[in-house]
């Protein structure tokens, strides 16, 4: 028997190396390689404009220089103002506070509706989850960009609150905090959604009734049965909507204005504007620390529980399937 | 009574949610044929976005530019992908395999700024070294393709891992060759999930703006590139006239594909029961 089997995997083995090969070297050149550049230009002096970076290895004192100031210059302003107060500092600061507050709104608004669907009678639970997917399946860039239309100072909303009397002058939304807010809500609560709803759908009811029948009222039953239970599920989509929200670029672009500056749009700035590319690498570099953390946060929480991050509605493009059957 | 209340509470709050998450759609769609640049107030019904959206050469041009990146990196992205999914559901040791799971897996979690500029630096590396490749269509779906891949593999690999590989094995016990049982056995079965995965890349392909801002060169925009544009520069009800378009193609696509899955599964759940039966007589 074993030996057969080592008969087979010898036979397969060139196949296996190129199965392998393939989607391995494909991502060493286009994923692994960049990065070590990446990585490397955040360590060299910036240039002239022709070479906008000198290399590592300083040919004439022959020696390797290897360059701090592109991660120092992050926290320490030029002109000798206080250690830390830098536009760098302030975006990454004001990143992490969006994609948090991001969070917590979905989860505030997403839980319950969640929870809603999946107490919903089964035959219709497939329909609901395909119209939470739905926008998402039409263009991101162009559902932010309808609340600009929406928030704006004459815009659908302002009217509305003006022909209800509740304010005689447009109240500025667009380009504040509550565009941004409202944006990111908007795009990031589907990721929030699903796998609240894959936890909350699998919660045995007879836990319930067992609250229940201890004298619990329902609301005391919510808190302390179905929402510990659940507590995977909130964690999940915490990072899910986290970590895609603090790199965000397009949402502050259309919908913040300059004061809501995220760190996305500042390492596109230094690229791109001041053409500082080893202090736009060192930014990107340290961009991922903001995904790292959080995620090494997650990978603990979880234990040693291997599950993939990507359990979330991308990961699920199709949910109708499940219980059509 | 704590009954109803519940329901009438679940009633409302999914009406609210539903809303606040289709107010965008309907609001393009609505504001895409006001007569007027407006849109607060509806002035009137008329097709003059629709007409504009047509004479816009730019957007035209954007539009056959996303969908050759797109279709090109669906392409890619699914056949790269499946490898990937094989990989990691069927070989569990071979040399470098964790650094293999976390390079399909970073692009996920990646910000897309960090990607698009890592992949630009690459780009203007080789570019300055042997003077090609130009910026422009082919290094976007590379940059695509990274993504498309990543996504792609999730998809697959969660097909793939409730696959029974005692079909496979029946195969080769009845003499069939190994690319035999592949292309007759294995991919059969997760054609589904590689559609699926070539949608999704598709998708992301033709939506993305980041990568896409990084990677082209002069001249070169996609669509997504173009409304970027146009959208920071303010309102313009011609972006509505294009969203209203992808709203109806993608809500007949959705519709379709899920009527598709609907009836395999129906026919997959009838196969089963005639199997049941016909274990039943025997």
């Amino acid at each position: 028997m074993t030996n057969a089997y080592r008969l087979l995997e010898r036979r397969l083995a060139p196949g296996r190396r190129f199965v392998i090969g393939l989607p391995f070297g494909w991502l060493t050149v286009f994923f692994l390689l960049p990065f070590f550049i990446l990585l490397y230009i955040s360590f060299v002096d910036m240039g002239s404009d022709i070479h906008p970076f000198k290399p590592l290895w300083d040919s004439q004192a022959g020696v390797l220089r290897l360059k701090y100031e592109n991660y120092l210059s992050i926290f320490r302003p030029t002109e000798g103002g206080a250690l830390f107060q830098t536009v760098y500092v302030d975006a990454y600061l004001r990143s992490i506070g969006y994609a948090l507050c991001t969070g917590v709104l979905c989860l505030v608004l997403g839980y319950p509706f969640a929870y809603f669907i999946a107490r919903a009678k089964p035959s219709i639970r497939p329909a609901l989850l395909m119209m939470v997917m739905l926008p998402f399946w039409t263009s991101f860039l162009l559902r932010v960009y309808a609340w600009k239309g929406i928030l704006a100072d004459q815009g659908v909303v302002n009217q509305l609150l003006m022909w209800l009397g509740l304010t005689r002058e447009p109240v500025q939304m667009l380009y504040t905090s509550v565009s941004m807010l409202v944006g990111m809500t908007y795009v990031y609560l589907p990721f929030m959604v699903l796998p609240l709803y894959a936890n909350l759908v699998k919660l045995d009811l007879r836990l319930l009734e067992a609250a229940k029948d201890l004298g619990a009222t329902p609301w005391k039953a919510f808190w302390l049965v179905t929402v510990p239970l659940s507590k995977a599920g909130i964690v999940a989509g915490f990072m899910l909507v986290f970590i895609p929200a603090v790199g965000e670029f397009v949402i502050p672009s259309l919908l913040g204005g300059p004061e809501n500056l995220m760190v996305g749009r500042v390492v596109w700035d230094e690229m791109f504007s001041s053409n500082n590319w080893p202090r736009a690498s060192a930014l990107a570099v340290s961009m991922i620390a903001l995904v790292v953390v959080p995620l090494a946060l997650y990978y603990r929480h979880l234990g040693n529980a291997a599950q993939p991050i990507a359990d979330g509605p991308v990961a699920d493009p199709d949910p109708s399937p499940k219980g059509v059957t | 009574m704590q009954r109803f209340f519940q329901q009438k509470l679940g009633l409302v709050w999914l009406t609210i949610i539903f809303l606040f998450l289709y107010l965008p759609l309907l609001f393009m769609v609505v504001f895409s044929f006001n007569s007027t640049r407006q849109d607060a107030v509806f002035t009137g019904f008329s097709w003059r976005w629709y007409e504009a959206l047509g004479r816009d050469t730019k957007i035209v041009e954007g539009f056959w530019l996303s969908l050759q990146i797109a279709t090109v990196t669906g392409v890619l992205s699914a056949v790269l992908g499946t490898f990937a999914a094989f990989v990691l559901v069927r070989y569990h040791r071979f040399w470098g395999r964790a650094v293999f799971s976390g390079m399909v897996n970073a692009p996920l979690v990646m910000p897309e700024v960090v990607i698009g500029l890592s992949l630009l630096l690459l780009m203007v590396g080789v570019q300055n070294a042997v003077g090609w490749p130009e910026r422009g269509l082919l290094t976007i779906i590379l940059g695509h393709t990274l993504l498309g891949l990543a996504y792609a593999m999730v998809v697959v690999q969660s097909r793939l891992m409730e696959f029974d590989r005692a079909l496979e094995e029946a195969a080769m016990d009845l003499g069939a060759r190994p690319l035999q049982v592949f292309f007759l056995v294995t991919l059969p079965q997760i054609a589904q999930a590689i559609v699926a995965a070539f949608l999704l890349s598709f998708t992301l392909s033709f939506d993305d703006v980041v990568i896409s801002e990084f990677l082209s060169g002069p001249g070169v925009n996609t669509l997504p590139q173009v409304i970027f544009g146009y959208a920071r520069r303010g309102i313009n009800p011609t972006i509505y006239a294009a969203a209203s378009l992808l709203i109806a193609t993608v809500s007949l696509g959705v519709v379709a594909y899920s009527v598709w899955v609907a009836r395999d599964a129906r026919k997959r759940a009838r196969d089963a029961q005639i199997n049941r039966a016909a274990t039943r007589v025997s």
